[in-house]
């Protein structure tokens, strides 16, 4: 056997797919499953039939509608003109260039980033694009996926390839015994907090170590997704039994002998010992806690018992700057607690928190307990697969019978393209990926966090520490 | 694409850090099917007043600011979403480059497959640039992008890195789709060495 340097997950994925490399040149990538939605698609279709192009391989490619639909009803009326225009157009795009579509009556509907691997077809050592920076989510299984402009969907569509400069490699260890009440999603907070949102810009993260391997695959799927908040367009997890026992009954899985083969293919893909990473980094999960933002960026983030910084504290004038800014524009003070803090409005959802295992964490904490009085809570599931799977399993009737707002599967509010938005000036804290200023509404103040912190403050109207409510 | 070869241009200074694509365009503009009229919603956020006016107080509504091509901004541009709206709603405004010290992956390179030319610059030279402007509002640079140079007012020239493809592209004014297609016999060749492990169009109900 010819004896070959040690390659990270990263190496060996893009060493798979590259087509060709011209000196001097990106490399041209091949892509193994293209995911569009109706925002970032119309243009690139646009482009195609201005240059005569068909849809190269339309069978490794799937639409769906999530971003601009109503999520209170399936209705053309509850949707502005320019919305309906929008779907429309992916609609035709789809018939015309014959790719599969859900659109927005389809009950295999859902988020992009959701529908994809619980349809099996998200599969480890695979390359996978979407015009969307959350397509990093995939990643979970060990595939390469990342988010790409309009231009480079039409290439995709085009081609079936991108042309890509390889990124560097950034090891992200996360080590140590998870506390009760610490979720994947305070693990990816903690992280962000610690490199900055910039932190990871031109590298692909890969999530190591046993706190990662301690992670069911939904939660792999929530810190996966925030890879692009700490500025990576990637984040990886090698695939183990966890990723195979999850896939093995997936629509899309390879089935008997297939499978057998698949299973060797993907035993082979985890990182060698004696790989090297550009650069690293390691969190000690057992010193976390529940995590939450006071700012306008996801990096903006502290433990839930904590304080706020003081800018006065910070010596880089530059940072100092953006926290006074933030401060300002989220009304909180240095040096304050936010435990406690009324809130106006909570979100349950996004690409990043509305998986089944997401809906049950919220459903622990809101049982036999009641929304607190004023406050909006809006619960909306990720695909029509996981809210089938929660109306089953009777979750729908406990968010319902304490108040909350059981939706149908859209990005809603994370996004606040589709009239669910936030009102000036009001606080939401949210299980989305961004709390940048606006983003959920012109003026709204965006607080993350996970499902169980999100939960604690819809039933106590305040910004809480879920784990006392954790039965 | 329209070619970039050098630009010459007084500055529109923005300097908040870490401005995110939200920032750049909110995502109630972005139910547009066509690449028109984006540069209404460019900085949407802060350019208008709750009522829906102009904000006298931000840069972008000031008269002297109009027609200008280079954006100063702060450090870490453009972080956040894939949407290539942000580009396009810069370029509707009128910039064909944006100087910052960091920009994050996924706007840079929209930005260069439109001919909007992110310049990064060192720390010092961003401080600089920002020190010179509250000086003298109306000094000019100058982008050469053969030399990949940028001139200060006073003829003190920085290089910023620029990988060769992307420059060759933008002196051009080439759009990278052409280079692929280029190469299909290559793309053909994968493709019978890795066929597809699943046809999504079995998901089409009739």
């Amino acid at each position: 056997m010819a004896m070959t340097r040690p390659r990270t997950l990263f190496e060996k994925i893009w060493d798979d797919h590259v087509v060709y490399e011209e000196p001097g040149s990106p490399a041209i990538l091949y892509i193994d499953l293209h995911l569009i939605h109706e925002v970032t698609s119309p243009q690139a279709f646009q482009g195609l039939r201005e240059k005569g192009l068909r849809v190269r391989r339309p069978g490794q490619t799937l639409a769906t509608m999530d971003h601009s639909i109503p999520t209170v009803g399936r209705d053309f009326s509850l949707m502005d003109a320019m919305a309906v225009k929008q779907i429309q157009t992916l609609e035709e795009n789809a018939r015309a260039f014959g790719i599969p579509l859900f659109n927005m009556f389809d009950d295999r509907q859902g988020i992009v980033h959701v529908i994809g691997p619980e349809l099996g077809l998200t599969q480890p050592g695979m390359t996978i694009v979407c015009g969307d920076s959350h397509t990093s989510t995939h990643g979970a299984f060990g595939a390469l996926a990342f988010g790409i402009g309009t231009s480079e969907v039409e290439h995709v569509l085009a081609t079936q390839t991108i042309l890509q400069r390889k990124p560097k490699t950034f090891e992200v260890r996360f080590e140590g015994a998870r506390p009760e009440g610490v979720t994947a999603k305070d693990m990816i907070l903690a992280l962000i907090a610690t490199i900055g949102t910039g932190g990871g810009v031109g590298h692909v993260f890969e999530y190591r170590g046993d706190a990662v391997r301690g992670l069911n695959m939904e939660e792999r799927l929530t810190l996966c997704n925030m890879s692009i908040e700490g500025g990576a367009r990637a984040g990886l997890i090698a695939p183990d039994d966890v990723t195979f026992e999850y896939l093995a009954d997936k629509p899309f899985a390879p089935k008997g002998k297939d499978w057998d083969e698949a299973l060797k293919r993907w035993r082979q893909l985890p990182t060698d010992p004696g790989a090297t990473y550009d650069k690293s980094v390691t969190i000690d999960v057992s010193r976390l806690e529940p995590m939450i933002t006071w700012g306008t960026n996801p990096a903006q983030a502290i433990p839930i018992t904590g304080r706020i910084p003081d800018p006065d504290k910070e010596p880089d004038p530059r940072r100092r700057r953006a926290m006074e800014r933030a401060l300002a524009y989220m009304g909180f003070q240095p040096g304050q607690q936010l435990l406690g803090h009324p809130i106006d409005v909570v979100f349950i959802g996004s690409c990043t928190n509305a998986r089944i295992t997401d809906l049950r964490m919220a459903a622990q904490i809101f049982k036999g307990r009641k929304v607190a009085p004023g406050v909006r809570v809006l619960v909306v599931p990720g695909s029509q697969q996981v809210k089938r799977q929660a109306e089953a399993e009777g979750l729908d009737r406990i968010f319902k019978d304490a108040g909350a707002e059981w939706r149908e599967p859209g990005c809603s509010m994370c996004i606040a393209m589709n009239g669910d938005r936030l009102e000036p000036g009001q606080y939401a804290v949210s299980t989305s990926n961004r709390n940048f200023e606006g983003r959920q509404g012109p003026g709204g103040r965006t607080i993350l966090a996970s499902p169980l912190t999100a939960a604690a403050a819809a039933v106590t109207g305040k910004i809480t520490d879920p784990r006392p409510l954790l039965a | 694409m329209e070619p970039f070869v050098t630009l010459t241009s007084k500055l529109v200074p923005l300097p908040n850090e870490n401005v995110d694509t939200d920032q750049i365009i909110p995502a109630r503009y972005l139910k547009v099917t066509d690449k028109q009229g984006l540069a209404e919603g460019l900085f949407a956020g802060w350019r208008y007043l709750p009522d829906g006016s102009p904000n006298p107080d931000f840069v972008l509504n000031k008269p002297e600011m109009q027609g200008r091509k280079i954006l100063l901004a702060g450090d870490n541009f453009g972080t956040g979403s894939s949407r290539e709206h942000a580009p396009w709603a810069l370029m509707g405004w009128g910039f064909r480059a944006v100087i910052s010290t960091r920009f994050a992956d996924i706007f840079y390179n929209n930005a260069l497959k439109n001919g909007l030319l992110p310049v990064i610059v060192d720390e010092a030279t961003h401080r600089r640039l920002f020190q010179l402007v509250e000086a003298e509002p109306d000094i000019e640079v100058t982008i050469d992008l053969p030399s990949q140079t940028l001139r200060l007012p006073d003829g003190t020239e920085v290089t910023f890195p620029i990988d060769g493809f992307s420059k060759h592209c933008l002196l051009k004014g080439l759009d990278q789709l052409g280079y692929l297609l280029e190469h299909m016999p290559r793309i053909e060749a994968y493709e019978r060495e890795h066929p597809p492990r699943f046809d999504t169009r079995v998901l089409v109900r009739r």
